[in-house]
């Protein structure tokens, strides 16, 4: 286990290394900052000597070397716009983001799980096909158009539901932000989410309904049958199980991708969280937050992976991370 | 009493061409204790019959007539929830392959147990994992309270084969269908699983159907045996009786067929009844044809020299090298083949046979030795040309011909492959040259328009050896090269490669862990076990004269048809 956790970490400073040099790389030709922070009346000298205190006249190799030596200590560096560390902004705008693809996935995984296992197990009902055909259409509509179009229907139309921000959030812990501690935080977080799952969540019954017919052709399924076992306990245990080794393993990294472009969804609903921030930061060329924010995405990838691999070996018995094997 | 009775069982699978009738008109019975041998080869419509008594035929299958009763109750028109009851509690099933039959994510515990739950109507857990111990102990599982424990990885095939029975039978069935339950086992594991059926059938009057390919199989453990036929029952009778005096003809046809282990003969007798080779075929003279010029007949005496030969693998992996974990698959192996010979390479899965052979063909880098090919130093040797024309006059012929043809090639283009790739032809004869060479391997050249999926298996092999003769080689590396095959088709196989090698004057060395086959096919042999070789002989002398322990182990476990009366006399 500590070998396994050694070799991630490893990973995790190579990863961050590539992404920060990537980072630094591109703010070169993101634009000047100084064009956007500025007042309109400020003179050429006044704009230069606001260059040197941010450190912008300096040689590419020492603003990298001061880059990467903040970044070890935490400090991705100050948001142009906010005035604040980047990573303060980012840590603000996190419970919104993650609450939101939470309750995505918890859409995602509540309807994939069963609808695949029932079109797996009845492939020939009109129900399967139905399904089937309508995950197609799923995955083809694009997230924003899906999201305008629940904000026509139920916010505009009918009036139902709430067509932006997060509502009423409740702030627990000192820190998080929680939408789901109040009726009016949950009702707002309904559609976004929906909006969030509709490319993901045709993906993962097709997944489950591949693996699930897969596993149901196998030979142990077959002996468990033989061995006389009713119908339920092959699908749900024997089968179901064996089902989720791929599921996890594609649906971990999806829903890693999941949080870090909630970018469209958040736009369209006006969420306050990261994706919303990513795009307003890009918008004023907010080069340390836009740098931090990738970072941040990048951590966030490699810590979800290992997260998946963990539950993969909690599942799977041949694979022993205790061991390394 | 007959404990199983089967009237004129028809099973049919409808399809988008047709009904096929897998299984026709089928009649026999069972008593309790007995063991009955259904004895065939592929697509005869063996495994069917298994799989149609409790009804786990898989979609479109259906039984559409005749009558099945188990213990005078016809369970032949019983409901799917009728039929669950009996499954596992009156009928256990056995499956070939004992890696894939157990549930890779459940610990044996929790298999046993749910088994008899449900079957025995046990919920106590106490109980019921006391009973599980118990059954454990009872096929023979060392140390059963620890290892009832673990995962089915944790098990070697023979073992997982053991726990895949004691689950059979914890239900205390009155019939266990075993369905190929020792082919994908080493022979002296084969040999144990084959005794414990025998015993628990006996021990429990226990009526055994046992659905097998393999002669040896059945002349070592049934009572009595059905040979099928294209989804007919051709003849039945008692083992001893029908192995000595078939009186169908397909019988006779497949038992002369089966490899002797006894004595050498110089040809297979072929079945007819099955797949007759294409009529009419161009007979090239090897002499003049571009086939023939290839080979320099140089007299020299060893073809092949390997000295010394190390390979290890890593099993576990470890950032400190004092951790790492290897598995030694050779060990010193010496060896040398001589210019025109057969040599056996036999061994059981895992000694290392098949390494070998990859090492010699230079799909598998040795960690240290020398492989000398007439003369040529294969390994490390700094001069690449001479290793590639060395390479070039040695060919491998794969064990499973359903994999190793490219499939979205046509057969004209596999073999022309190697031709083209080393210019051995000029271009505009290179199709002549490929028809001729499916005439030879009796295929026919209208075969070359084909894709390899359009084949049996038996005629993919045919392929696989004209692609191998496609660069000329003096070497033919055989990798068990009939283990997928049918009785019939392997003697075809098997002559095939006799004929190529008295015209061509090949040399080969043949793996296999076949112990009849290699007394058919080889003139010297090597046995191997873990990564060692144990013994190399002459064949004849090997085989009436075996002088490693491991050796007369082996030659004794293997089933063969000179044995049933052995089995008769201790009945």
């Amino acid at each position: 286990m500590a070998q396994f956790l050694l070799k991630r970490l490893l990973q995790v400073i190579l990863v961050m290394f590539v992404i920060s040099a990537f980072c630094f790389g591109i703010q070169d030709s993101l634009g000047d900052p100084t064009r956007e922070l500025a007042a309109m009346s400020m003179s050429d000298e006044e704009r230069e000597n606001l260059k040197d205190t941010l450190g912008l006249n300096d040689p590419l190799l020492v603003q990298y070397g001061r880059f990467v030596g903040r970044a070890v200590q935490g400090d991705l560096g100050t948001s142009y716009f906010f005035k604040e560390p980047a990573l303060t902004v980012i840590l603000k705008k996190l419970p919104a983001t993650l609450e939101l693809a939470f309750a995505a996935s918890i859409i995602i995984i509540t309807i994939s799980i069963p609808l695949g296992v029932f079109c797996a197990i009845r492939p020939r009902h009109w129900f399967a096909k139905f399904t089937m055909a309508v995950s197609v259409i799923g995955i083809s509509i694009p997230v924003f158009l899906t999201a305008l179009a629940l904000i026509f229907i139920f916010s505009i139309t009918l009036g139902w539901m709430p067509s932006f921000g997060r509502g009423e959030i409740v702030e627990v812990w000192g820190y998080w932000s929680t939408n789901f501690a109040s009726w009016d935080g949950i009702v707002h977080i309904i559609m976004p989410a929906i909006a969030l799952s509709s490319i993901m969540l045709p993906l993962f019954i097709r997944l489950v309904r591949a693996e699930m017919l897969e596993v149901l052709s196998s030979e142990y399924v077959k002996f468990a049958r033989a061995k006389g076992m009713d119908s339920l306990t092959v699908y749900f245990k024997h089968a179901l199980k064996n089902t989720m080794l791929p599921v996890i393993t594609v649906g971990g990294v999806q829903i890693g991708i999941m949080v870090a472009y909630t970018i469209l969804t958040e736009s369209v609903f006006q969420w306050p969280g990261m994706g919303f921030m990513f795009l307003e930061a890009v918008n004023r060329s907010d080069i340390p937050l836009i740098t931090a924010y990738i970072m941040f995405v990048g951590f966030l990838f490699v810590i979800v992976n290992t997260l998946v691999d963990l539950l993969y070996g909690l599942i799977n018995p041949m694979v022993d991370l205790v061991s390394g094997k | 009493m007959a404990l199983l009775t089967i009237k004129n069982l028809c099973i049919e699978f409808p399809g988008r061409h047709g009904t096929e009738r897998a299984v026709d008109e089928v009649s026999f019975d069972l008593s309790p204790g007995e063991i009955l041998g259904l004895v065939g080869e592929s697509g005869a419509g063996k495994s069917t019959i298994g799989n149609g008594i409790v009804q786990l035929l898989s979609a479109p299958g259906r039984v559409s007539s005749g009558e099945i009763f188990l213990n005078n109750t016809k369970i032949s028109t019983f409901s799917s929830k009728e039929i669950i009851k009996i499954r596992g509690s009156r009928v256990g099933f056995i499956f070939q392959d004992p890696m894939t039959s157990l549930n890779p994510l459940f610990t044996v515990e929790n298999q046993l147990i749910e088994t008899i739950n449900k079957n025995l109507g046990i919920e106590d857990s106490k109980e019921a994992s006391r009973i599980a111990v118990d059954l454990l102990d009872q096929v023979g599982i060392p140390e059963p309270e620890i290892r009832i424990k673990q995962f089915p990885h944790q098990f070697s095939g023979g073992m997982r084969q053991r726990v895949v029975i004691a689950i059979a039978l914890a239900g205390d069935p009155e019939l266990l269908i075993a369905d190929e339950p020792t082919t994908a086992l080493d022979v002296s594991v084969q040999d144990q699983i084959l005794s414990l059926i025998r015993k628990l059938c006996r021990e429990r009057q226990v009526g055994c159907l046992l659905v097998t390919h393999d002669m040896g199989v059945i002349a070592s453990v049934t009572d009595r045996v059905a040979v099928m036929y294209r989804g007919k029952m051709v003849e039945i009778g008692k083992t001893a009786e029908l192995l000595t005096s078939p009186k169908h003809e397909y019988t006779k046809s497949l038992i002369s067929a089966v490899p002797r282990s006894s004595k050498k003969i110089e040809r297979f007798p072929l079945v007819e009844y099955i797949e007759t080779t294409a009529k009419g075929l161009k007979h090239i003279d090897v002499k003049t044809h571009w086939l023939g010029q290839g080979t320099r007949h140089e007299n020299i005496q060893d073809l092949l020299e390997i000295k010394d030969l190390n390979l290890s693998f890593v099993t576990r992996d470890a950032f400190l090298k004092k951790n790492r974990k290897y598995l030694q698959a050779t060990r010193d192996v010496n060896l040398t083949v001589k210019q025109g010979e057969t040599f056996g390479l036999v061994g059981e899965s895992g000694s290392g046979k098949s390494t070998i052979a990859r090492m010699v063909a230079g799909l598998q880098k040795p960690d240290s030795g020398s492989i000398k090919f007439d003369g040529v130093e294969l390994v490390d040797n700094p001069d690449p040309v001479a290793v590639k024309q060395a390479r070039l006059q040695m060919q491998m012929v794969f064990q499973n011909p359903y994999s190793s043809l490219n499939s979205r090639m046509k057969v004209d283009d596999i073999i022309a492959e190697p031709i083209r790739f080393h210019r051995l032809a000029p271009p505009q004869e290179i199709r002549t040259i490929v028809g001729d060479l499916l005439d030879h391997v009796g295929l026919g050249r209208a075969a070359g328009l084909k894709y390899p999926h359009e084949f049996s298996g038996g005629q993919r092999q045919r392929i696989s050896i004209a692609r191998a003769l496609a660069s000329r080689p003096r070497l033919l590396i055989c990798d068990e090269p009939t283990s997928a095959l049918d009785v019939s088709v392997q003697a075809q196989i098997l002559n095939l490669l006799k004929d190529l090698q008295d015209e061509l004057g090949l040399t080969m060395l043949f793996i296999s862990h076949d112990l009849p086959v290699i007394r058919q096919m080889c003139d010297r042999v090597a046995i191997m076990r873990h990564g060692r070789i144990l013994e190399t002989a002459e064949s004849e002398d090997f085989f009436e004269h075996p002088q490693n322990e491991y050796s007369i182990e082996l030659l004794g476990l293997m089933p063969r048809f000179d044995k049933i009366y052995e089995v008769e006399a201790t009945v």
